[in-house]
């Protein structure tokens, strides 16, 4: 609904959007400000904002204190195998769903998003127990189902209303060309639904790396994910603003950078379909 | 149209994502149901080899009648309603704000949406020393700058800075869903009313918000979802202290802390239900938009 305006209207607008902006970004602008400062300068009163001694050395101390880059690696693991194998599982129901539909199509779409709604900590315990049972806590295998099974049924929503957006045509005149349903999926239909596989990739991605209730609950020291890395600075140890603030940066960094890249997407995966 | 072979092929490319998420959702939940009628307490030696004692609806009685169960739900209305509350007020107003043509438009939506990719736990974290701590926290330093005496914000506020924290973390996403919304709005139509002569306030609570309805009612609902199991945001400010136990809180603590499993696993069955009951609202609206 954007009308032509006058220019003062217009620098109106503006003004008031990048203010409102900026106050919304502050926390994230002065987390990546303040890894930046010496701790002293992190707590100086009056608070500086950009006139300080720029340093690194949090970000030095921060890795050789707590071995960043494992927990980085088990974010990314974790993150990356389980969105993989979801894709995987999700592509071929997605496609059956969207191209040979049947009666109960819209029934099992459904039931799938009804799994995504059952609360976690009303089944804590029996996945807790058969973690230890299967000698899975603490392990990057038993975090990667996990995250792969609750991030499935968005993935699949996701993939299935990209897939109703192509046209059912061109199927029909590959099968009158005789393609195959092999030659049909790798020939006709993936090069079109490459995009939304990719956006689908990344969205799930994102929620896999941030997902904090299962990856703190079942990881100790040893598949732990950058969530819990993060969480272990709530102890008094992690008083120091400085560091907390370089270890918070490295762990949102590589999210907000393709997050930005996924902003139309969000919609449409977490709204499963509903608001496009 | 579609061969009698290629169902069969859909079947089976439909089959490993159905088993898979059948098997997730009845394996554990079917745990609980049982747990939950049994006396379970492995720190005092109850294991499943020895055999577990039936003890009918007591688990589900003990866990209503317990002095922490109707605080909990009220924490849980409060935080929830709160949230609500403030994304879907402020959501509204960015979204029209967004929509207005400026300059730079792309980088604003980037600075406001970037919030909801922080992961939780660094959001719960910065909020709680960098702004809320009552020395050093930037609040504090603002408070004193007039004049006031700062706060022990988690404490003293603590289910204000929880919702203030939440909502945060929120509003990119109400603000986006509205703002996709707002776009889709016919501007033909305002502009007839405004040619009309209705002031701006009709023109939004005539024509923009009945607009609107649709997707505010799935920011309610999906939110509600995700609010009522919010855990980490509470695990790292306040641990479930001053007020800020919320019902799913409290089943993790009776469950993980305390190892009460059948206790836990009644509060649990509670849960499932109460989420159930959000879900079906929100199972209808996007059925509907299935058909179409």
């Amino acid at each position: 609904m954007a009308r032509a305006v006058t220019t003062n209207r217009k620098i109106l607008n503006t003004a008031i959007a990048w203010g409102v902006g900026l106050v919304i970004f502050f926390p994230i602008l002065w987390t990546i400000l303040t890894s930046f400062k010496t701790e002293a300068q992190a707590i100086s009163d009056p608070p500086v904002f950009l006139f300080f001694d720029w340093t690194l050395e949090n970000y030095a101390v921060v890795q050789e204190r707590s071995d960043y880059m494992r927990f980085l690696w088990n974010s990314v693991i974790l993150a990356g195998v389980s969105t993989v194998l979801g894709l995987i599982i999700a592509v071929p129901a997605a496609w059956s769903m969207a191209f040979v539909p049947s009666k109960r199509t819209k029934d099992i779409l459904l039931w799938m998003l009804s799994t995504k709604m059952l609360p976690a900590v009303g089944v804590l315990y029996p996945i807790y127990l058969l973690f230890i049972q299967l000698g899975l806590l603490d392990s990057r295998l038993g975090l990667i189902i996990v995250l792969m099974l609750i991030n499935l049924p968005i993935i699949v929503w996701m993939l299935y209303t990209y897939f109703k957006e192509i046209p059912g045509e061109i199927l029909e005149a590959s099968r009158m060309d005789g393609a195959g349903l092999k030659d049909e999926i790798l020939y006709v239909l993936t090069p079109m639904a490459v995009p939304g596989i990719a956006s689908t990739l990344l969205l799930n991605f994102i929620l896999a790396w941030n997902e904090a209730f299962w990856t703190l609950n079942l990881t100790a020291a040893k598949a732990a994910p950058l969530t819990a890395f993060i969480a272990s600075y709530s102890s008094p140890e992690g008083l120091f603003f400085a560091k907390l603030s370089a270890a918070s940066t490295m762990a949102i960094a590589p999210i907000l950078i393709l997050g930005w890249f996924s902003q139309k997407q969000l919609v449409r995966g977490l709204t499963f379909g509903a608001v496009k | 149209m579609a061969t009698k072979h290629s169902r069969v092929a859909a079947r089976v490319m439909l089959a490993p994502a159905v088993i898979l998420l059948l098997g997730w959702m009845l394996v554990p939940l079917t745990m609980t149901l049982f747990f939950s009628f049994k006396k379970y307490l492995p720190l005092r030696g109850d294991s499943m080899a020895n055999g577990l004692d039936w003890v009918g609806f007591e688990n589900y009685t003990r866990f209503v009648g317990s002095s922490s169960f109707w605080p909990s739900v009220q924490a849980t209305l409060v935080i929830v309603g709160g949230v609500l509350f403030v994304t879907v007020i402020l959501g509204i107003v960015l979204a029209l704000l967004l929509d207005q043509p400026m300059w730079g438009q792309g980088v604003v939506r980037i600075l406001v949406i970037a919030p909801f990719f922080v992961m939780p736990t660094v959001s719960a974290l910065v909020w709680k020393n960098m702004f809320m701590d009552p020395v050093n926290g930037l609040l504090a330093h603002l408070w004193k700058f007039f004049g006031a005496e700062p706060l022990q914000w988690l404490s003293q506020a603590s289910m204000p800075s929880l919702i203030l924290i939440v909502s945060w973390q929120w509003l990119p996403f109400a603000t986006l869903i509205l703002l996709t919304a707002v776009q889709s709005l016919d501007s033909e139509q305002l502009e007839a009313a405004e040619m009309d002569g209705a002031p701006y306030i009709k023109r939004f609570w005539f024509i923009v918000l009945p607009h609107l309805s649709r997707a505010i009612t799935i920011v309610i609902l999906i939110q509600t979802i995700f609010l009522l199991s919010i855990f980490a945001e509470i695990f790292v400010t306040t641990g479930g202290a001053f007020g800020t136990k919320t019902l799913s809180y409290l089943i993790f603590q009776r469950v993980l802390e305390s190892q009460n499993v059948g206790l836990g696993s009644a509060g649990g069955v509670y849960a499932i239900i109460l989420a159930n009951i959000v879900a079906i609202f929100l199972m209808r609206i996007v059925g509907k938009n299935l058909d179409a």
